[in-house]
């Protein structure tokens, strides 16, 4: 799940995008995590998520094997949340992402009183994170920093194709898959909607936003794409 | 990976989703083809395109038809319609690539799937990295630029020649061949994959070295590095991370907050 740490974009970019995750550590609380994991993702549903995954299984977004042509006219946009809870198998991680933080403090209440004792973690603005954490009556036991990025950074995209790219930072989102959805979107060729639905098929344990996702391909169909940033390109004094 | 070249159509849907730019049409032979050496087996292309299942020579015919009559057809850009993405049996060497570039495969060094480390998210347990430590999870190929072993070693060299000493539940640390120097396995070195994380984890008073050494190195990689620093809190919830940080300079606006909700089995 470092694949939550390095989502790149300004501070604003991330108001709408909270990740909850669960795991178990190997070989101390795994034993008997399958049932936790599933519990913890129906609670998650109860609280109206955007996506959900397992991290072993994927998301609520899913390719199918076994489309037929009518698909290229008329994709069916099911979000399969049944599947997921269903499909969790093996100790693995287990992700709610939300685009609300109210919903992502009463989502931690619940967990609280349910004791799973699998460790919570909140992927987010670090801020809006422990503001989560401390309206649910919790502080925060550890803290990871993403510090961007080093080295050959011009091998990077542009700005917004790094904001819808590293939205999967296992890299399923190919910088040049995320380009030709953006210039579809302007074209007209796609709705936002349908964009980031597509993307999100792609992201296999359901860590990918598609709230932020169809506001950035908003944005690219009002305004035009291709500005390069440096969001948080490692910059040092 | 492979693309059945009797399945293939070229209707190039393939191309742009492999991160790795490895997937390209034949305009000789009008098939689509894989880059064996640029692959990194991820399979986002098998596992993340839709696939249909229709007559090859159908739809090339239909689609040669289309042509002629200079019609457009805007398919779903993420679907196969032949299935002709085909997995390979991955041996010795080629196997890693799978197993650092599909987070769905369990590392079988550690048991956990994805880049196979915990790292903090599961410190409420583990107490991994305890209070005046910092971790650090160095990410190479991030995002969606790949790197080759030899890359990788060059940094797990320097680090180890300042006296890191490497996170043993990693994937990473287990393909060494000998840790006090970082070095890692002959027979990987070339190796491309999507990404791996190096771990380890210093005194707090250390970091500005340790964060320096890794900029220097990171700038002689043919690849970009994602770094990320951990603690563990005070009972306040503040870090005695933050001021270090502000003082070298970085800014730092997302990260993982570890809520300490998670204990040992009963």
């Amino acid at each position: 799940m470092t694949n939550t740490l390095h989502r790149y974009g300004s501070g604003e970019s991330f108001n709408d995008d909270y990740i909850v995750f669960a795991i178990p550590a190997r070989g101390i609380n795994d034993k008997g995590a399958v049932e936790k994991q599933r519990r913890f993702l129906e609670i998650a549903r109860k609280h109206k998520p955007i996506n959900m995954g397992d991290a072993s299984h994927g998301s609520i977004f899913r390719p199918s094997k076994e489309l037929n042509p009518t698909v290229h006219w008329r994709r069916d946009p099911k979000r399969d949340f049944d599947t997921v809870v269903h499909c969790v198998s093996c100790p693995s991680t287990v992700a709610a992402v939300f685009d609300n933080p109210d919903q992502v403090v009463a989502f931690i209440k619940e967990l609280r009183q349910e004791d799973l004792g699998l460790s919570i973690n909140i992927s987010a603005a670090l801020d809006k994170a422990q503001e989560c954490a401390r309206r649910a009556g919790l502080e925060r036991h550890s803290v990871e920093y993403s510090l961007g990025f080093f080295g050959q950074t011009d091998r990077m995209a542009d700005r917004r194709t790094l904001e819808l790219s590293t939205m999967c930072g296992h890299g399923m989102l190919s910088f040049d898959f995320v380009r030709k959805l953006v210039e579809w979107v302007k074209q007209g060729r796609r709705s936002p909607e349908q964009a980031s639905a597509t993307l999100a098929r792609f992201c296999s344990c359901g860590v990918f936003n598609p709230t932020r996702a169809c506001r950035l391909f908003e944005e690219a169909r009002r305004v035009g794409s291709g500005i390069r940033g440096q969001g948080q390109v490692a910059d040092r004094g | 990976m492979q693309i059945d070249q009797q399945k293939c159509v070229a209707c190039g849907n393939c191309v742009p989703v492999c991160p790795m730019g490895a997937i390209s049409i034949d305009p000789v032979r009008n098939r689509a083809g894989v880059n064996a050496d640029e692959c990194v087996e991820c399979y986002t292309c098998y596992r993340g395109m839709s696939m249909e299942k229709l007559n090859p020579v159908l739809v090339r015919t239909i689609r040669g038809l289309l042509r002629v009559f200079r019609l457009r057809f805007d398919p779903e850009p993420d679907v196969c319609p032949t299935s002709a993405i085909t997995p390979d049996e991955l041996t010795w060497p080629r196997v890693v690539r799978r197993a650092f570039s599909d987070p769905q495969v369990t590392h079988e060094s550690t048991g956990v799937h994805g880049r196979g480390t915990e790292e903090v998210k599961t410190n409420d347990v583990t107490n991994r990295v305890g209070l005046g430590e910092v971790g650090y999870v160095v990410e190479f190929g991030r995002p969606t630029v790949g790197v080759r072993f030899r890359d990788i070693e060059k940094m797990t060299r320097a680090l180890a020649s300042i006296g890191i000493e490497f996170e043993s539940r990693n994937p990473v640390t287990h393909l060494m061949t000998d840790k006090k120097t970082g070095k890692l396995r002959d027979d990987i070195l070339n190796e491309k994959i999507l990404s791996a994380i190096v771990e380890f984890k210093t005194r707090i008073e250390n970091v500005p070295a340790v964060l320096q050494k890794v900029d220097d190195i990171s700038k002689t990689l043919d690849t970009v590095v994602a770094v990320g620093v951990s603690t563990r809190c005070a009972e306040d919830g503040s870090s005695a991370l933050d001021p270090v940080l502000v003082e070298e300079g970085f800014s730092f606006v997302r990260g993982k907050t570890n809520l300490g909700l998670g204990r040992g089995n009963d």
